[in-house]
């Protein structure tokens, strides 16, 4: 690594050098910043700008001169439903049915994946023997990669596969679990905790090792019992961080594709499609793609998550202060 | 030692002796736990060497096993053996030539001439432990496989390398100079922390493809170099730096620049390893942008391929298992090893 580092360094020492003694610079800041804040411009800034006016613009071009202006069509397209509980009754079935899965599945699996988090913490903050080796295997799951994941339980899930061979040993008839409807959807939000829970345990863990001792200790000697501490103490004393793990598993919760795409590709029929996958499909995936339609789901997306942006750094600080 | 059974079992903590019955219950959660994080992996590491027909085979064992076959005089292909328990030639080891209903026309590797006509229920296979290692030699043969890790070890490498030095410039700026529209810099980054890559899909579609980025190992690398994540972490890490050392390197005429590679580096060193950890994690699991950006398969990255195999119906289990075995392994070890790092840089940074 060094070896590729020096030389490296060295070359880019010639022309920092230059500048700095040329340009007299006493504070070299925006020299440093430079390469860093052009990333920032183009691929985070001028996109949000694009992603405006695409919405606002027509046809399947990529280019920004080959798409004609069509004022709100997209967002009207999008929003034309006559009642927003029913995928059916709007225009754009196909984003809706996206919207509720994803609203379902989000509570589903926010609200069961922090419960378990909770409980898998509260277990290891226990003493217990190993607490480290039952830690990473929490935690594993967390490192491997969507696909990956997707692949180990549709292989387990499959028509031959283990949890049908299991069924069938204890007499129960095997089933084809990824090709019923809410079968797939409730094995999707199974699997997206499965992946994901170690690293809210971790945070969780932090937090309750953070309370102070003398808490509890203070609890004992008033005999309160083990609920009460509980109810009284553990838990008060955890929302703080509690709160940061509900809106960040929010965040990520909004933005899932990855391990459900590989793992169901969305189906059967549009059961497991998200709101990401939605923007993939129209923008990327079917022709003609629909650049416009899928940057106005974009930006909806985007203001669902600029709220719950700004509720993290509310939590955070929160957390930070209590 | 009055009673050994409580000396036995008494835990670490409570000291008052045997375990209370809410220990029992965490044990067992725990356990349980173990067995749905870890046998799913391992089940799937043991049957990532198993023949297509074994994986087929029900009910399913855990560890690969495979009929020994037996080359005969007069046949070309190597016969699968059998035991014979049943019958005439109860004990006798045949091997089978092929089979027509129940029959099997069978062949004693003895006596290869005589051909012998068994009911298939009167034999049973005889199997051996066998890794079907070309479970895994054969995605290199047949699918590429060299192509695709190059593309994801090059791009995570690359990518990595890049991320750093760009980010901890950032950070260096930000900590130690002071000049006038720092905080608005600083907001600029919060701000990129609101603008995840999956708003911003189409657009960076469009900036990607106008810098000739497109299916380019490069357009999976420059768009992610620059993190909001990383600044920040590199960035309260050298705010704990003394300024009296830049200082001290200045009074010795060393460059701004020698300052930042020379001293800087160096001493935030352990803050640079973790982002470096989950760097390479993000870039080595990465799957929406690349699968995005490029559209050659030549250009795949290990994810990519293991999603377009996995819906090729030709493809095989028993080539998906071995796949799937070698995009987990690299993160597995690095796991092993770096544990530690891993769990703090994570829990630090709020995963991404």
């Amino acid at each position: 690594m060094l070896a590729v580092l020096n030389p490296l360094m060295r070359l880019i020492e010639v022309p920092m050098k230059w500048m700095q003694d040329i340009l007299g610079l006493k504070n070299p800041a925006w020299l440093f910043l430079l390469p860093n804040l052009i990333l920032f411009g183009l691929f985070a800034f001028l996109p949000v700008i694009i992603n405006f006016v695409y919405s606002f613009t027509g046809s399947d071009g990529i280019l920004l001169a080959d798409r004609p202006y069509v004022g709100s069509r997209n967002f009207d397209y999008l929003l034309d439903c006559s009642s927003y509980l029913d995928p059916n009754s709007c225009r754009d079935d196909f984003f809706w049915r996206a919207v509720h899965n994803t609203i379902l599945f989000v509570i589903l699996q926010v609200g069961l994946m922090v419960g378990f988090s909770l409980l898998t913490a509260i277990v290891l903050n226990r003493k217990i023997r190993a607490r480290g080796f039952f830690r990473s295997v929490f935690f594993f799951p967390v490192l491997l990669s969507p696909v990956v994941v997707a692949l180990i339980w549709k292989w387990i899930l499959q028509r031959e596969g283990v949890l049908n061979a299991w069924l069938e040993a204890v007499g129960l008839d095997s089933f084809n679990w990824l090709l019923d409807p809410s079968w797939a959807f409730g094995w999707s939000v199974f699997l997206s905790i499965w992946a994901h829970m170690g690293f809210y345990t971790l945070i969780l863990l932090a937090g309750l090792q953070a309370i102070p001792r003398d808490v509890y200790e203070a609890a004992m000697m008033d005999r309160a019992s083990p609920w009460r501490v509980f109810r009284r103490i553990t838990l008060p004393l955890l929302m703080p961080t509690m709160l940061v793990v509900l809106v960040l598993a929010l965040i990520k919760g909004v933005q899932t594709f990855d391990e459900i795409f590989a793992f169901t590709g969305g189906g059967p029929g549009s059961a497991t499609t998200f709101i990401i996958q939605y923007i993939y499909n129209t923008g990327f995936a079917g022709t003609p793609r629909l650049f416009g339609l899928a940057s106005a789901a974009s930006i909806m997306l985007a203001i669902v998550l600029v709220i719950l942006t700004f509720a993290q750094l509310w939590a955070n600080r929160k957390n930070v202060d209590g | 030692m009055a009673n050994p059974v409580k000396f036995l079992t008494r835990t670490r903590g409570n000291g008052l002796g045997g375990l209370h019955w809410t220990d029992w219950l965490s044990y067992f959660y725990l356990f349980c736990g173990v067995l749905l994080m870890f046998l799913p992996v391992i089940w799937l590491g043991f049957s990532s060497f198993k023949t297509e027909a074994d994986l087929l085979r029900f009910p399913p064992r855990l560890l690969p096993m495979a009929q020994e076959t037996i080359v005969v005089d007069g046949y070309d292909d190597p016969l699968p053996l059998y035991r014979i328990k049943g019958g005439e030639h109860e004990g006798k080891t045949l091997a089978q030539i092929r089979r027509i209903g129940i029959i099997a026309q069978m062949v004693d590797p003895a006596v290869p001439d005589e051909r012998l006509k068994i009911n298939i229920k009167e034999r049973e296979p005889i199997e051996s432990f066998r890794l079907a290692t070309e479970n895994y030699t054969e995605l290199f043969e047949k699918f590429n496989f060299g192509r695709y890790l190059w593309n994801s070890v090059f791009i995570t490498a690359t990518a990595t390398i890049i991320m750093l030095i760009v980010n901890s410039m950032a950070a260096f700026a930000l900590s130690k100079y002071q000049f006038k529209g720092r905080t608005v810099v600083l907001a600029l980054v919060i701000g990129t922390l609101m603008i995840p890559q999956t708003v911003v899909l189409v657009p960076l579609f469009l900036i990607s493809k106008e810098l000739y980025l497109t299916d380019s190992l490069w357009g999976v690398i420059i768009p992610g170099a620059a993190t909001p994540t990383g600044v920040f972490l590199l960035r309260q890490y050298m705010l704990t730096i003394p300024d009296e050392i830049l200082d001290a390197a200045r009074m010795d005429k060393a460059s701004e620049w020698k300052i930042f590679w020379r001293i800087i580096l160096p001493l935030s060193a352990p803050a640079i390893a973790v982002l470096a950890i989950l760097a390479i994690m993000w870039r080595w699991n990465d799957f929406l942008w690349p699968l995005i950006v490029l559209s050659d398969s030549n250009n795949f990255t290990l994810q990519l391929a293991l999603n377009a195999f996995q819906g090729d119906l030709n493809t095989q289990w028993s080539n998906l298992l071995a796949m799937t075995m070698l995009v987990l392994l690299p993160i597995a070890i690095v796991f092993a090893f770096l544990q530690k790092y891993i769990a703090t840089g994570i829990a630090s940074t709020g995963g991404k």
